[in-house]
């Protein structure tokens, strides 16, 4: 396995969903399959200079998920590349029979991005908070569920998923992320290990990861060593690098955004317990509770979800 | 074939459809036969589909919304020799792919559906997708009355009539019965003509049983180009079975042994006076 040197200055990138409209152009630029399915969101997709390039590939469907789901699944059985693109609240709650039924039970192999996924949306409240997406789609066979973490990590999972003849979820936030923590391998099912340590196992998935790395590098100013894992696809689960990293015995702090209940550290939890670890363990998300109000920075360091609180947190699961 | 040959053929597939549903006693049994006539005539008739052409991209789509009356589908997929007629035998038991709603496991099936809503949308998305393609692909699909009441089929109904998909034919199985009761006493459904025309579909009223009339409004599709057409088949849920016409509860009721006999005695091919 490819060790790493500890990088103090991460070079922040753009936004994944940027990356992700970006992505989508290059894409199109050869491939005339490749539609963009949008439920009056194009904006908030960054996908109008995609619309004004490729207008014959782009196909709005006003606000209507259900119907959003229903036509790129049509289109996806006619042999089109469909992402269904629309804010990951309303994609994955709304839309979630035809997401069952018409893509995953009927083997359509539609590509459905969450935008502005988790507290993207901050202030405008749990309405448009996506903390249920993971927990929903865990429980659906067939399907391929991924929060990037960074700017490759994003730009891999949407050309990989562009290939992929299967159903997959993809999922990520409006705010600027790394351009790249780790290496430059990717591929669905594969974590990623941005650091190792023996003290301490971080398992991170989406936009949890960078903030348990930066928690990492403070943690080593502390002389502890910890690894940071970028789990990006939370199904299927990359159950032996877990396993790798929990043979020592040392705890495990799995950290997303979402939900406690139902998301990566449940699935990460029940994996290594099935199978006999007995790991000092801490699942860090959203608790069971009203989300706070706030802004996205401001509801991560309430819930700890920031260098400061996954410092604390670790030196407390580590006494 | 013509007219007077699918009008016998359907007292056949009726026959077998009660087979199928008094072997396995499970089935949609009013529904199946309410949307019979309508399926015999696509089958073997309007539509582009057949066991030679089922994975030629250029073949016509049948996505039946109204899922749970499914053995009318099978009966008359097996009947054009998309798999055994044998096979029906098996309809709902362990492990059998024939189970009592489509699924893609079966040979000629678009699409896994019975969840009601669902077959209106993934058409628009074939139907705009053999537009792109300029394919001549048509696309048709049946929905149950009850099912209108669903709201992802007025989304696709807007997204129909914006895209002007006059290659989708939706057809309305019009029998005016759902599971607790009539359509008006559940969730009236009137103007449903109006309503359609005012969602920008052309629409045309049919006898459901009429052979004559249903191949006369299949072969005149697109209704209006441009729009997207909606055929509104009146039908009788039950329909053949004396005893099973206009009762809800023969939804999904089941014959007896005794029941299925005077099935059969109704369901023999007579002559036309």
């Amino acid at each position: 396995m490819e060790t790493k040197e500890i990088k103090n200055e991460v070079l922040l990138g753009k936004p994944n969903l940027e990356v992700f409209s970006a992505t989508m152009q290059k894409l199109a630029e050869t491939d005339r399959g490749i539609m963009a399915v949008t439920s009056d969101s194009r904006g908030s997709g960054k996908l109008v200079p995609f619309g004004q390039k490729f207008p014959e590939q782009i196909v709005e469907v006003g606000i209507a998920e259900q119907n959003l789901v229903g036509v790129a699944t049509g289109l996806a059985a006619m042999g089109k590349k469909a992402f269904a693109v629309s804010p990951a609240c309303f994609l994955t709650a709304r839309s979630l029979e035809q997401i069952k039924n018409d893509v995953c039970y009927s083997d359509n192999p539609v590509k459905l991005i969450g935008i502005s996924a988790g507290v993207s949306y901050g202030a405008l409240g749990s309405t448009h908070h996506s903390l249920h997406d993971y927990a929903v789609l865990r429980a659906i066979n067939n399907i391929t569920i991924v929060a990037p973490a960074d700017n490759f990590e994003t730009e891999a999972a949407i050309r990989s998923a562009a290939e992929m003849e299967t159903p997959v979820y993809i999922r990520f936030g409006k705010k600027a992320m790394p351009q790249n923590l780790g290496s430059i391998d990717f591929e669905f099912g594969k974590g990623r290990v941005l650091k190792e340590g023996s003290d301490l196992t971080f398992v991170a998935t989406g936009e949890g990861v960078w903030p348990a790395y930066q928690a990492a590098l403070k943690l080593e100013e502390e002389g502890i060593h910890a690894t940071v894992l970028s789990i990006h696809t939370i199904k299927p689960l990359d159950t032996g690098l877990i396993e790798k990293f929990a043979s020592n015995g040392q705890p495990i702090l799995t950290v997303e955004e979402h939900s406690v209940n139902g998301g990566l550290g449940e699935a990460v939890a029940s994996h290594l317990f099935q199978n006999g670890f007995r790991n000092k363990f801490k699942i860090v998300g959203l608790p069971d509770d009203h989300t706070v109000h706030g802004s996205q920075v401001e509801i991560f360091d309430h819930y700890g979800i920031s260098e400061e609180g996954l410092t604390k947190t670790a030196i407390e699961l580590l006494k | 074939m013509t007219a007077k040959e699918l009008k016998d053929k359907s007292i056949e597939l009726r026959r077998k459809t009660l087979e199928i549903i008094y072997n396995a006693k499970a089935g949609h049994t009013g529904g199946s036969l309410s949307i019979m006539d309508i399926l015999n005539v696509l089958y073997n008739r309007i539509m582009n589909v057949s066991p030679e052409n089922f994975n030629d991209a250029n073949r016509d789509r049948y996505i039946q919304s109204k899922g749970h009356s499914v053995e009318a589908l099978y009966t008359v997929l097996a009947d054009r020799g998309f798999f055994p007629e044998e096979d029906l035998m098996t309809l709902c038991q362990y492990q059998s792919p024939y189970i009592g709603h489509p699924t893609k496991g079966v040979n000629g099936m678009e699409q896994n559906t019975g969840g009601l809503g669902h077959g209106l949308p993934i058409c628009c998305g074939n139907a705009l997708a053999a537009k792109k393609d300029n394919s001549g692909v048509k696309v048709y699909t049946v929905l149950g009355d009850g099912e209108m009441a669903e709201g992802s089929n007025w989304e696709a109904m807007m997204f129909a009539a914006h895209y002007k998909l006059d290659n989708l034919c939706a057809i309305l199985d019009y029998n005016k019965l759902q599971i607790t009761g009539s359509n008006a006493e559940v969730m009236g459904l009137e103007p449903v003509a109006k309503k359609l025309e005012a969602f920008g579909w052309a629409v045309k009223e049919v006898d459901g049983h009429d052979y004559d009339a249903l191949i006369e409004t299949f072969e005149s599709l697109p209704f209006e180009e441009g729009k997207p057409s909606f055929v509104i088949a009146h039908t009788v849920k039950g329909k053949g079975v004396s005893f099973m016409e206009n009762n809800i509860k023969w939804h999904h009721g089941v014959p007896s042994a005794e029941q299925m006999e005077m099935a059969r005695e109704e369901l023999l091919i007579k002559e036309e006076v």
